[in-house]
């Protein structure tokens, strides 16, 4: 039962997934729709959703080591990844079209830019930590793994979680992880393979306080 | 009557400019029924597939403007399985057949292709006017037809379609003689347009009412069309990003567009831009900054505080309650008000809460028509704002966390929602959100007399509150509902009701295959389409009477019978 209630804790705070083991497990056995009307971008997401499927009986990521301020994460997301992992599809109620706007600038900059990168073999997309004053870029491609990734944010970001001089101990449970991937949807960090995240993440941000505070209260537990 | 001829008898129907008029005057008697559908000018099909096309342009030969619409209202949030439906084909392959005298066609949430674009370009030769909303499976070749065919066209109008880009040709394919354009919207054309050919277009078109560019649009080049439309009253910018020089030569010829009363677009506007645009401000009546996160709420609110005669308001929560108080301190006249959420990384900044639209409502006594995303709501301010907006007509109030409660004393939001349905007498259309019982839908049941739409999510304790609503809104037309424990009970409990109702949309709730099939049996003249996304859609037709749960259920009256371009997911009972 906790850990139902912790993963109901945890999903409040999601955008969308709602409080009930009903809804819950129903929200898990839908696979995710894709976000165009197409039937192209349909079977890349079911492709997608069916490699997250077998993951959910993988053995987990291994958990960081050292006492990160993400090392809750990767706890929080073996715990209950495969029971709380879908996001609720179709909330808000936004139109996709309104959702999937880029700037033109950026339209038509990942054309230049994939280009660009690919020959570059970079792959860099924005950080930005909730209360940070500037963001970051990171490049995808440096990183092996979650846990990698996870070592390079937390230093990046270090400085700007509640004046670590003055508070070093810095509690975990309030970060989470989050990306935005192609459809524009906000995601967790962790759910798919590492490879598969990248070639899907768009952009990352660094959620705190009382928007990721749920989502550490796994640890307590 | 029967002794009048019956040009008389056509003459005294042309008063009647509803609908629901016509349809009841045809009814009558089987001369009135022919005069009636000889004369029809205009139809509107609410859904494509309560009536088989060729049926009705057999019955209504000289229509002159068509409207259908197909999708179900939650197909705009990727709630409906792609390649459900909603096929414009068959509609423009009757038409073609048998209303020669077309002249406006507007479809709304349907799949149009190419092909029946140049068959619609070349077979009605009086063409003015396409409107295409919420559309998709058409590419610019289409509109390339349109352009290069329709000789009389007076109206082109993609609002928020999925087009596909093949280039910029199809702007050129208007013909030097065409110069009846009176409204031209190609905002969501994603691609370039030749600017070149937009400006020589805009220059032969001297009826132009009504602009909106896309994103590729420079501001150079609408300067230089604004030029040419002194009598522009409604205006979609392009992209307004550039430097400030470009903004002179704007500013310059937008002074001259005297009759501009409403604004769009504002792609990507940087803040420079903004002063700009202060000397329109005084005579706008409708703004639409809800695709610009680039401007901030000290732009946005020095722009708004200027715009006092504003009716018609569309912005993102990033103008923050702060601007909100601004908006109803300055916007005396403001009828309709929708507040979209922002990118979510807008990391920090301030949103809109139960303040905002408080603030609003004390400010705006004439506002009918909202849509508020917000991050939290009380019941308090809710019974503020019915008090103070009894005037509503539509109110869709959407709280981004579902089943949030009343952010002060953590209650349900049922007395809120119900002190709206009983103050506004008026209200047609009502979505409601954040943590509700069954009692808000017992209010809505019996206050709700003029509800037609209602949107339910997340919402709900047990079969009750789908029963008060199906036995108390007595004009109801359509209800959708999203994860919310109803199960067959009430979908069953008032079964007559759904042939009043265009439609009866449940995902995510409690019903069951058994339940689907008992509604079926007992209601001949619906279809009850289930979509279960499971690839098991064939153990279904094995496991008859298998009690397993109905992932999504769509149920409409018809005529028509079942539909034979369901796809597989889709089975109807």
């Amino acid at each position: 039962m906790a850990d139902v209630e912790s993963c109901l804790k945890a999903t409040e705070l999601r955008l969308g997934l709602p409080g009930t083991e009903e809804t819950t497990a129903a929200a898990a056995a839908l696979p995710t729709p894709p976000s165009t009307p197409r039937g192209k971008k349909r079977d890349g997401n079911i492709a997608a959703d069916e490699a997250a499927k077998k993951r959910d009986g993988e053995t987990a990521p291994p958990a960081a080591k050292q006492a990160t301020v993400f090392e809750v994460l990767t706890r929080v997301e073996t715990t209950f990844v495969s029971s709380c992992r879908a996001q609720v599809v179709g909330w808000p109620p936004v139109r996709s079209y309104r959702k999937s706007k880029p700037a033109p600038a950026e339209e038509k900059a990942p054309a230049a830019a994939a280009t660009a990168t690919a020959a570059a073999g970079a792959l860099f997309v924005k950080v930005s930590m909730d209360g940070a004053p500037y963001l970051r870029k990171v490049d995808l491609k440096m990183y092996k793994g979650y846990r990698e990734l996870r070592e390079a944010l937390e230093a990046m970001f270090l400085c700007f979680s509640g004046g670590a001089a003055d508070t070093p101990s810095v509690n975990p449970s309030d970060f989470a992880v989050t990306y935005e991937d192609k459809d524009g949807d906000l995601m967790l960090v962790g759910d798919v393979p590492f490879d598969m995240f990248i070639s899907a993440c768009k952009r990352l941000r660094i959620m705190k306080g009382s928007e990721a505070r749920g989502l550490g209260s796994v640890k307590n537990n | 009557m029967t002794y009048f001829p019956e040009e008389v008898v056509e003459h005294i129907f042309s008063f009647l400019p509803l609908h629901s008029d016509r349809n009841t005057v045809s009814l009558v008697c089987r001369v009135w029924y022919e005069v009636e559908r000889l004369s029809r000018r205009a139809v509107f099909v609410g859904n494509c597939y309560a009536v088989r096309p060729e049926r009705l342009v057999q019955r209504f030969p000289n229509v002159r403007t068509l409207t259908v619409k197909g999708k179900p209202h939650f197909a705009d949030f990727n709630l409906v399985p792609p390649d459900w439906g909603g096929y414009a084909g068959p509609w423009i392959d009757a038409a073609a057949r048998s209303c020669m005298g077309l002249e406006e066609l507007r479809m709304k949430r349907m799949v149009v292709l190419d092909e029946n674009l140049e068959l619609l370009a070349r077979s009605f030769p009086r063409f003015k006017a396409l409107v295409l909303i919420s559309c998709e499976g058409f590419s610019t070749d289409g509109l390339a037809a349109i352009a290069s065919h329709c000789k009389l066209l007076r109206e082109l109008d993609l609002q928020e379609n999925d087009v596909d880009d093949h280039g910029p040709r199809w702007l050129s394919c208007f013909p030097d003689s065409c110069t009846s354009l009176v409204s031209l919207n190609f905002a969501c054309i994603k691609g370039e347009v030749n600017p070149g050919a937009l400006e020589r277009l805009v220059a032969r078109s001297p009826n132009l009412r009504s602009l909106r560019l896309n994103r590729s649009v420079s501001v150079d080049t609408l300067s230089k069309i604004l030029v040419r439309t002194p009598n522009l009253e409604d205006l979609g910018t392009g992209n307004l990003t550039d430097e400030s020089e470009s903004y002179l030569r704007l500013s310059s010829a937008l002074e001259k567009c005297k009759m501009l009363r409403s604004l769009s677009g504002f792609w990507d506007a940087s803040p420079i831009c903004v002063p700009f645009i202060y000397p329109l401000c005084h005579h706008l009546t409708g703004l639409n900054l809800s695709y610009t996160p680039t401007l901030d709420y000290s732009d946005l609110t020095k722009m708004i505080s200027r715009c006092v005669k504003l009716q018609r308001l569309w912005v993102l929560d990033c103008i923050s309650d702060k601007g909100l108080q601004v908006v109803a301190s300055s916007c005396k006249d403001l009828q309709e008000l929708r507040v979209f959420p922002s990118d979510f990384y807008v990391a920090g900044y301030s949103v809109v809460t139960e303040e905002g639209l408080v603030a609003i409502s004390s400010g705006c006594p004439k506002l009918s028509s909202l849509l508020y995303f917000c991050h939290q709501m009380t019941n308090e301010a809710l019974i503020t704002v019915a008090k103070n907006c009894p005037n509503f007509i539509r109110f869709r109030l959407c709280i981004l966390e579902p089943k949030k409660p009343d952010a002060i004393t953590n209650q349900p939001l049922d007395e809120g929602f119900g002190a709206i349905v009983r103050e506004c007498k008026g209200l047609r259309r009502l979505s409601i959100s954040g943590l509700l019982t069954d009692k808000v839908f017992m209010d809505i049941g019996k206050y709700g007399k003029q509800l037609e739409m209602l949107s339910i999510a997340f919402a709900g304790d047990s079969d009750k509150g789908m029963m008060h609503v199906m036995n108390g809104c007595k004009n109801l037309r359509k209800l959708e509902i999203r994860d919310s424990p109803f199960s067959d009970v009430a979908l069953l409990g008032n079964v007559a009701k759904y042939e009043t109702m265009r439609s009866l949309w449940m995902s995510g709730c409690n019903v069951t295959l058994k339940g689907c099939q008992v509604l079926a049996t007992k209601m001949p003249m619906l279809n009850v389409e289930i979509m279960n996304e499971l690839d098991e859609s064939s153990e279904m037709e094995e496991n008859h009477g298998d009690p397993s749960r109905v992932d999504k259920l769509y149920v409409y009256r018809t005529t028509a019978g079942a539909r034979n371009d369901a796809p597989d997911f889709v089975k109807i009972l």
